[in-house]
């Protein structure tokens, strides 16, 4: 486990470093200059260079790469082209938003999903089994910003309970304002996601239930609770945990479309307006900082399925194929 | 669901096989009309349109009724027509980015999970860079590089799901090949890749078929968030996400522009994962055997 562990580390910070490179050249394949965002329309040629010295993007790619990395090493992230205000700070105020919503949504999904999955797995023949199934199902395939659109006009339009969007501007100074804000938009979150959720633990469940192991257990006389603990959940976790990353990953950066239906100053709209502004200080920095957090996240939850399962320990520890 | 649920639940233990048909036709027959309505608009949309697509002869925020199924839009277009229209978009949405995800996915999957050492670890880590960028802003990006158009939306959404389906892939493989079969058939002398066609591929496909249509209501809902984004398909071609963007601030005073989109949607989705579902019971062997 212990020279796993070490493997694993050492490929987050290869992985990492892949992925500032990736991000790099990606980011220099996009049309436009970044100087474009600085100059007026029209600016005459000499304009353009100056702009372009001024922000080092007439410098050749390599340089400007370790010009990057020697920044980041000391934690800056750069200065905005456009604002001309540092990234780092802005990312952080960023993150105060996009943290929470994000952790609270998928919080209350797994809150609602693991147990719904399970009763919809487990008393499928029931009709309120038949009916989780059913609301999932329809949970799936409903868009997060027109369930965003309705939430606003029934708890915000019409009720008044709830504001219809943004968030306070002096953020958590005022923690009353900042959380009610956020009510709405973790709710249309944690909906959308549970109702995928359940599905990946119901259909996980139904594998545990219809397996050898569980009856072998049962026939040896242990209880169903027991055996569904000892020897179900363990298998049920594995398949759901991987899905449970990819979930929070994904929910970190693509909130966006709800940070927007809600007018929230989180990282997705950042990044949002650093596309649209070609700004690549602001564009560098979010997807180094949310790259970052998805590879700690699929870190934790590869490490989590090796403890619950020693079958992939083997496999992974070199040489077991 | 219900239906299906239901059915299973009434046949007593050992019915013959009959019986598990009817169970199985009843989510394919479910599915398949409310994904085949939607489709029906979207052929029919390109032959016949109530109205052209920039006729504004209904007035303004018209209600239903009155020559317009469902009234007309802040502009006076006709709703319907725009419903329609947007039908299509979505149907080719969700198919294209399907195709681009399951080809690029399932090569990628069963290759790292075959692969040795670093290069598994090599193509994982690259898998979960990939999967860093969320769907919806790989696909601003690839808008942002080339130009705000269906082609990019579907390109874009189909290769960030190929990273989902590559690495979901690459565990059904590897949890297929932890099994004793596995090992029986390669000490009995089976090449790896008749191994992948015979054992590995029938083993893991029907979970692929269900993530994969899973993955076209995910692309379906994609393109809505990108043109509600304003990211998709330009205008005058009225995509569902566009239409419910368009129509949000007259939500409390003209709900139908607000609604029918996204019922729409739903009703794709749903009928859509219906199918998969029926379809996965009549695939699955493991499930058939369980069953019988």
């Amino acid at each position: 486990m212990a020279r796993y562990l070490l493997r694993r580390l050492v490929f987050l910070v290869v992985s990492l470093a892949l992925a500032s490179v990736v991000l790099f050249v990606l980011l220099r394949m996009l049309p436009g200059d970044p100087a474009n965002a600085l100059t007026a329309v029209g600016a005459s040629p000499e304009q353009i260079a100056a702009a372009r010295h001024a922000i080092g993007s007439d410098k050749p790619l390599p340089e400007q790469f370790t010009h990057w990395l020697g920044q980041l090493a000391s934690g800056d992230l750069g200065t905005s082209f456009v604002s001309s205000l540092p990234v780092g700070p802005e990312v952080a105020s960023r993150l105060n938003v996009t943290v929470p919503l994000t952790l609270a949504a998928f919080v209350l999904a797994v809150l609602v999903a693991v147990p719904a999955g399970f009763v919809a797995a487990h008393k499928r023949h029931t009709w309120y089994g038949a009916l989780l199934s059913a609301v999932s199902q329809l949970g799936i395939a409903v868009p997060v910003f027109w369930l965003g659109m309705i939430l606003i006009a029934v708890f915000a339009l019409n009720a008044g309970w709830l504001p219809a969007g943004g968030f306070p501007q002096d953020g958590w100074s005022e923690p009353g304002d900042a959380i009610r804000s956020l009510v709405l938009p973790v709710v249309t979150i944690a909906l959308v996601m549970s109702a995928s959720l359940i599905r990946y633990v119901r259909s996980a469940t139904l594998d545990v239930l219809d397996s050898d192991y569980l009856r072998t257990a049962r026939a040896l006389g242990s209880s169903f609770g027991r055996a569904m603990w000892r020897h179900g959940l363990r298998n049920a976790s594995v398949p759901v945990i991987s899905v449970l990353g990819i979930e929070l990953a994904s929910t970190l950066l693509g909130a966006v479309v709800v940070e927007s239906v809600y007018a929230l100053p989180g990282l997705g709209s950042m990044l949002a307006t650093g596309i649209a502004q070609h700004d690549y200080p602001v564009i560098q920095g979010v997807l180094f900082v949310s790259t970052l957090g998805v590879l700690l996240i699929g870190f934790a939850a590869d490490l989590l399925q090796r403890i619950i399962d020693p079958r992939l320990r083997g496999r992974l520890s070199g040489g077991a194929r | 669901m219900i239906p299906a649920d239901t059915l299973e639940a009434a046949r007593p233990e050992g019915a013959p096989q009959g019986g598990r048909r009817a169970r199985v036709s009843a989510t394919l027959v479910v599915g398949s009309v409310l994904a085949g309505l939607i489709a029906l608009l979207a052929v029919v949309s390109l032959f016949w349109l109530p109205y052209p697509a920039d006729d504004t002869s209904g007035g303004r925020l018209a209600g239903p009724g009155g020559g317009h199924l469902l009234g007309t839009d802040k502009l006076g277009r006709d709703l319907f027509t725009q419903v329609m229209t947007g039908s299509r978009i979505a149907v080719e949405a969700g198919l294209g980015s399907v195709l681009i995800a399951a080809t690029i996915g399932i090569a990628l999957g069963v290759l790292a999970a075959f692969a040795q050492g670093w290069f598994d670890d090599t193509l994982s880590a690259f898998l979960d860079i990939l999967i860093a960028f969320p769907t919806l802003l790989l696909a601003m990006l690839i808008v942002a590089a080339r130009s705000a158009t269906l082609g990019s939306a579907v390109l874009a959404i189909g290769l960030a799901q190929s990273a989902v389906v590559a690495r979901l892939a690459r565990i059904l493989v590897k949890r297929v090949l932890t099994q004793d079969y596995i090992t029986a058939a390669r000490i009995s002398g089976t090449s790896w890749p008749r191994i992948v066609l015979g054992h590995v591929l029938p083993n893991i496909w029907p979970t692929l078929v269900v993530n994969l249509a899973l993955q076209f209501g995910l692309a379906v809902l994609a393109e809505a968030g990108l043109s509600y984004l304003g990211l998709g398909a330009p205008p005058p071609n009225a995509s569902w996400g566009r239409m419910l963007q368009e129509a949000q601030a007259t939500f409390t005073t003209a709900p139908a522009g607000a609604l029918a989109p996204g019922v729409l949607l739903v009703l794709l989705v749903v009928g859509v994962n219906l199918v998969a579902d029926g379809l996965r019971e009549t695939l699955d062997p493991a499930t058939g055997r369980r069953r019988s």
